[in-house]
């Protein structure tokens, strides 16, 4: 176990590495800097600015310094737009509220994806099962980015039950419409998963023994065929936990919910590079680290893994 | 003891009337598909959008750069679907023809779900092809390779890639044909991995054909079932990833339009009573996502073996 542990963290910080080397590269490769305006700078003025953000040192030289505080200090420098700001602030500023419904729409994909799946492959071909099929076929061509608009369409503007947007310290109101419309995609995707794990341990053997010791159906469920098939769901969630923090962006454009994804999309439109690249080195550890805990819980999990 | 020339001739009647036409695989395959009735009706579904995207304009009444001026200012009063003034799906903030700007834009997204899917067609299946056969040590860094590139957030780095190099359409291509062909690479690569040990490649290899050639000519003919599958399913993932990225106006640009982009300016304009804005470009991508979706799972029940 020690030694896959290893393994796979020698692959993970690499790919951090690299991650990290080829958002900057591409900064470089951008014509036109955050400092060309309509008005040109005076030179001294730009070699200044310049100066202030390392910029007129040798390329290598910046990206050894850039790699090297994010690594050792987690800082990601000055924001290129914001003056009194850095990347660092940013990310103070918008993670929390990100994580909080991200969180949340994690929960509630998960747990209303698990129970249909299990109520689906229970009651298997009968007018329960064809519901939760056809549900979640419709909710899974539904991205957050046409949920969101209908949503706000149906419970803000026909039924004026919901504020359409905002954050207001993360009221359960305020919640409600950006966790519907970030889970619906994945409830649906974990709800077909799970039927069909679950209608194939529900054919093997143990259960059947199971319910011929005179255990109830209900107990059969829990205790003996919840867990095998909750396996194949694990490997799952990594894209998932993936697809959220993507489609956090779609939720704080949308709801002005003022997460990263909101700071991202107006520093793409800003060119303020350094905070688009600091956004982008974090989902990409977060993610990296997200898969290496669903991996190593798998392999923790199943025994018939081999590491 | 031989038989009689007529208990000879009698064989030879009886095994030829027995006789059945043969029938090759892909026509199996085509046979099954056609009896699964939702893939069907998807099909002539994806027919006719496609019909849409390519003939709609010789049907609209405007172009979808012209400004309606007569309506422009009172959308939300003049600008409702209406046949009279040629409006059938009404008219947009700008007073453009919404059916017109519809078409262009049900075409642009099929385009850009096409082109992705194309890309990793030829290059998922080549790589994957090409790691699966070789095996050891070249499959093993050719796969890292791919690991490390899909644990990358590319919605992020894609929007990176179109902030630095400008908002093109070319650009777009650029980026989502990136990363299309990752999976595509690891579902051609384990197929190979069975293929690579049939007798066919054995045979081919003792008569001393070359690797390359006996990717190309045994290997991916073989792969070919499983990646039209992976293909099609392809297409309406991508679909969504362009729409995604333009939702938030970073993706296509004015004066094109994409799907995504004519339900982020629905989606926008909608507070003010002019939910068709919303509404037909909605339908259209719901419509066409569904219809790939359920091409796609029938081409898989018929092509997959597994699923047998």
């Amino acid at each position: 176990m020690l030694s896959y542990i290893v393994r796979r963290l020698a692959i993970a910080i690499p790919t951090i590495l690299i991650l990290i080397v080829l958002s900057f590269i591409l900064m470089f490769a951008a014509p036109g800097g955050p400092f060309n305006s309509e008005r040109p700078l005076p030179p001294q003025v730009l070699a200044n600015i310049q100066a202030k953000y390392g910029l007129d040192q040798p390329y290598w030289k910046q990206i050894v310094n850039y790699v090297w505080n994010v690594v050792a200090h987690f800082d990601f420098g000055p924001s290129f737009k914001y003056k009194d700001r850095s990347v660092n602030d940013i990310i103070a500023q918008g993670f929390p509220v990100t994580l909080t419904y991200g969180f949340w729409s994690f929960i509630v994909a998960t747990v209303v994806g698990i129970t249909l799946g299990v109520v689906a492959a229970i009651r298997h071909n009968t007018w329960l099962d064809y519901f939760a099929v056809g549900i979640s076929i419709g909710a899974q061509s539904l991205p957050n980015f046409v949920m969101a608009p209908i949503l706000v369409l149906v419970f803000t503007l026909y039924l004026g039950w919901l504020p359409g947007g905002g954050w207001n310290g993360g009221q359960i109101e305020y919640l409600v419409l950006p966790v519907i419309a970030l889970s619906t995609s994945y409830f649906a995707s974990i709800a077909r998963i799970m039927r069909s794990s679950m209608l194939e341990v529900l054919n093997a053997g143990f259960i059947r023994t199971a319910r011929a010791k005179g255990l109830p159906m209900s107990r059969v469920i829990i205790r003996h065929a919840l867990k095998p098939a909750l396996l194949p769901l694990l490997s799952y969630l990594g894209p998932a936990f993936v697809g959220m923090i993507t489609g956090s962006v779609i939720i704080d454009v949308y709801f002005s919910t003022g997460g990263i994804g909101q700071f991202f999309v107006n520093s793409a439109f800003n060119r303020d590079y350094s905070v688009m690249m600091g956004i982008t080195i974090l989902v990409g550890v977060l993610t990296i680290l997200f898969n290496l805990v669903v991996d190593l819980l798998y392999a923790w999990i199943d025994p018939k893994i081999r590491y | 003891m031989f038989p009689s020339k007529q208990t000879a001739d009698a064989l030879v009647q009886a095994a030829n009337d027995a006789e059945v036409k043969g029938r090759s695989l892909w026509r199996d395959a085509a046979i099954r598909f056609r009896r699964n009735r939702a893939a069907v009706v998807a099909l002539c579904v994806l027919g006719l959008i496609a019909a849409f995207a390519l003939f709609g304009q010789l049907f609209a009444q405007w172009s979808n750069e012209e400004i309606d001026w007569s309506i422009m200012g009172a959308i939300a009063q003049k600008g409702a679907p209406s046949i009279a003034n040629g409006h059938y799906f009404g008219a947009d903030e700008l007073g453009r023809d919404l059916y017109a700007r519809v078409v262009q834009g049900t075409g642009i997204s099929i385009m850009v779900g096409m082109v992705g899917s194309f890309v990793a067609v030829m290059v998922g299946t080549l790589y994957g092809a090409v790691a699966g056969y070789s095996g050891g040590r070249t499959d093993n860094i050719m796969m890292r390779i791919v690991d490390i590139l899909m644990s990358i957030p590319f919605m992020f780095v894609l929007i990176l890639l179109l902030v630095i190099f400008g908002r093109s359409i070319t650009m777009l291509f650029v980026g989502i044909g990136l990363i299309s062909w990752l999976d595509m690479a690891r579902i051609a690569r384990g197929q190979t991995l069975s293929i690579k040990n049939k007798e066919f490649v054995e045979a081919a290899v003792a008569t001393g054909v070359s690797p390359m050639r006996i990717i190309l000519r045994h290997i991916v003919p073989n792969l070919l079932g499983i990646v039209v599958v992976y293909a099609t399913l392809l297409i309406p993932g991508l679909i969504m990833t362009e729409s995604f990225i333009s939702f938030l106006g970073l993706g296509i640009q004015e004066p094109q339009t994409s799907l995504g982009a004519l339900i982020s300016a629905g989606a926008k304009q909608m507070r003010f009573g002019v939910i068709w804005q919303l509404l037909f470009p909605l339908g259209f991508f719901l419509v066409t996502l569904y219809a790939f979706f359920f091409v796609g799972d029938g081409l898989r029940d018929a092509l997959d073996p597994k699923d047998r």
